[in-house]
């Protein structure tokens, strides 16, 4: 075990400039009339946290479920551009090929499968895996490890369960499919502060442990950029800011919009001119 | 008080042959949280294709309706017609109709209600038929003997076939990778989609498991009844047993068949001679109804879960 993760480190070491998560210049209409992404280009590199920002509507969600391939069932369309994965195209794959190429998508909202116990939602989440019963058990240790209230709870059913636990339940089940990358979708919706800080540690304790790459789409910038290594601002469907999470952080306008706070710290809406609130990057 | 049993008896082996209806229903609603108008046309067709292929065995290669060879091949050829319409459902119904509203796929069962309907007469004429499956209706010699109780060997036979297909498709449900995916399915579409579970051959699945339940029922009433169009309608008996034990529940449709076919008969038995008889086609229905009224979800039904 120790020596297959040293490996795998060192796989990452020597990977890490050639590309590995890639999207390039795509353009999304829903329903065929509504255009939602308008040339969204990123990397995520093996190993790393990078973070998707933006308000409501930005284009978040419908940027990670172009990758994942969750657009079709909901009457997204790509109409330009291309989505590689470790140099492979993957835009055309179903969900089902793509979870077997070690790409999963946690959905927002949690969406654990509120009638099956926590232990049978995390066991469903192996379904694309062949493998023997003791190796299920093991893996499921290993998602127990990480999540010790999962264990607490594995014979409650998810939908009695606490919006904290469904979270680590939805992430728990992604895990169950062994990926290399996991697009997580706003992780802290709805989740009191201190969770949140759970949470993400986990995620973070993933990603240096199990070597599992994170592209996390969230609101809650502060957070999220405190994780990730780098981060996109998008708005309107375009990216309008990229960099690092430390370059981001200092950045006066991403203080002012996102942070909530600006060179003289925190003030108060009253004295914000209403100009500078209206602008927008690319308008 | 040996009429009583007898009259229960009877009541709990038809409500077992209702509770296998019902079966069919439950499988399609908990895998897509749609009723299945078509499983009475399925039941239809399943015993219709079952005859017409035995004949057609009869006329080329001489095996006699009744016979085990004839048997086997009319059951083989019929299961396999079975799994291909679960195909072709899948591909030329469900897969246009992802992630459109229940209503829609209601609708479109019905449509395809009369579509199988049209399909077996067309194929195999709409004409009358018997079916023999080689059990014969007659009273079990040693009930009869020692308590002096008339109950149909027929009927108990085919308690038993639907009480194990029953007890094979709870296992399945609650134990294997696939029953797990199917639950997972009937939970949220897109969550099981997210994680690579892939719809469209779970629900080629569960439509063959409905279309195999179809197949057991389509025998067991054909082989009472007579193979005809009313078979399809026999199905909306299965309606007042799904309220009654709950539309997700497996072990629901097999106590809410027992209680409405014990229920139906005896109150034929006891109430109908006050109210000039025919009670059995219109009570259950009034069942079902008071049940609504008290417990909507079923005896057995999931609980709708809703965290605020």
């Amino acid at each position: 075990m120790m020596n297959h993760a040293a490996a795998s480190g060192a796989a990452a070491a020597q990977a890490a400039a050639a590309p590995y998560l890639v999207v390039n210049n795509v353009e999304v209409i829903y329903d065929h009339v509504i255009l939602v992404l308008k040339g969204v280009s990123l990397e995520v590199p093996k190993g790393g946290i990078v973070a998707l920002l933006g308000a409501n509507g930005a284009g978040k969600s419908t940027t990670l479920k172009t990758i994942s391939n969750l657009l079709r069932a909901e009457r997204g369309d790509v109409t330009k551009g291309s989505v590689e994965f470790r140099g492979e195209r993957v835009d055309q794959l179903t969900p089902n090929e793509l979870v077997r190429r070690g790409v999963i998508q946690v959905m927002e909202g949690r969406h654990c499968f509120a009638h099956l116990t926590i232990e049978e939602n995390l066991l469903t989440g192996a379904y694309t895996r062949n493998i023997s019963r003791r190796e299920l058990a093991a893996d499921l240790e290993r998602v127990y490890h990480y999540f010790p209230r999962l264990k607490e709870r594995r014979k409650s059913q998810a939908g009695y369960t606490s919006g904290g636990e469904q979270q680590m339940c939805a992430i728990g089940r992604a895990l169950m499919a062994r990926p290399q990358l996991i697009l997580l979708d706003e992780p802290s919706m709805g989740l009191a502060p201190q969770i949140v800080e759970e949470i993400f540690e986990i995620v973070q304790d993933l990603n240096t442990k199990e070597q599992v790459s994170f592209l996390l789409a969230e609101q809650n910038t502060m957070v999220a950029l405190r994780y990730a290594q780098f981060g996109y601002i998008l708005e309107n469907g375009r990216v309008v800011m990229e960099g690092t999470a430390e370059a981001l952080r200092e950045n006066e306008d991403v203080k002012e919009f996102y942070l909530g706070l600006s060179g003289e710290g925190r003030k108060s809406f009253r004295d914000v001119k209403h100009y500078r609130r209206r602008k927008r990057w690319l308008a | 008080m040996t009429f009583f049993f007898e009259v229960l008896i009877a009541g709990l082996l038809s409500g077992m042959l209702y509770a296998l209806v019902a079966l069919g229903f439950v499988l399609i609603f908990k895998a897509s949280g749609v009723f299945n108008f078509a499983q009475g046309a399925m039941v239809y067709f399943a015993a219709l294709t079952f005859v017409g292929v035995g004949e057609k065995l009869l006329l080329w290669l001489g095996w006699a309706p009744g016979s085990f060879a004839s048997f086997l091949g009319s059951l083989l050829v019929t299961l396999a017609a079975m799994v291909v319409l679960a195909i072709l459902i899948e591909r030329f119904m469900l897969r246009g109709l992802v992630n459109q509203p229940l209503i829609t796929l209601f609708m479109a069962t019905i449509g395809l209600t009369f579509f199988i309907d049209g399909l077996a007469q067309l194929v195999w004429g709409s004409n009358v038929r018997g079916l023999d499956i080689g059990i014969a209706d007659e009273p079990v010699i040693w009930l009869l003997d020692s308590a002096n109780m008339l109950v149909s060997k027929f009927d108990l036979t085919a308690a038993a076939i639907a009480a194990i297909l029953v007890a094979l498709l709870s296992l399945f449900f609650q134990y294997t990778k696939t029953g797990r995916a199917l639950r997972a399915v009937a939970d949220d579409h897109q969550a099981a989609l997210s994680i690579g579970v892939p719809l469209e051959r779970i629900w080629v699945i569960v439509w063959v498991a409905a279309g195999v339940v179809a197949l057991v029922a389509g025998l067991i009433w054909g082989a009472r009844n007579g193979v005809q169009y009313a078979l399809s309608f026999t199905a909306l008996k299965a309606l007042p047993v799904l309220i009654l034990g709950g539309f997700t529940s497996i072990p629901g449709a097999i106590v809410g068949g027992l209680i409405i076919g014990a229920s139906e008969k005896l109150a034929e038995v006891y109430l109908g001679p006050y109210v000039g008889g025919g009670i059995d086609s219109w009570f259950p229905y009034i069942m079902a109804l008071a049940f609504l009224l008290i417990r909507p979800e079923g005896l057995f039904g999931e609980k709708h879960i809703d965290r605020v």
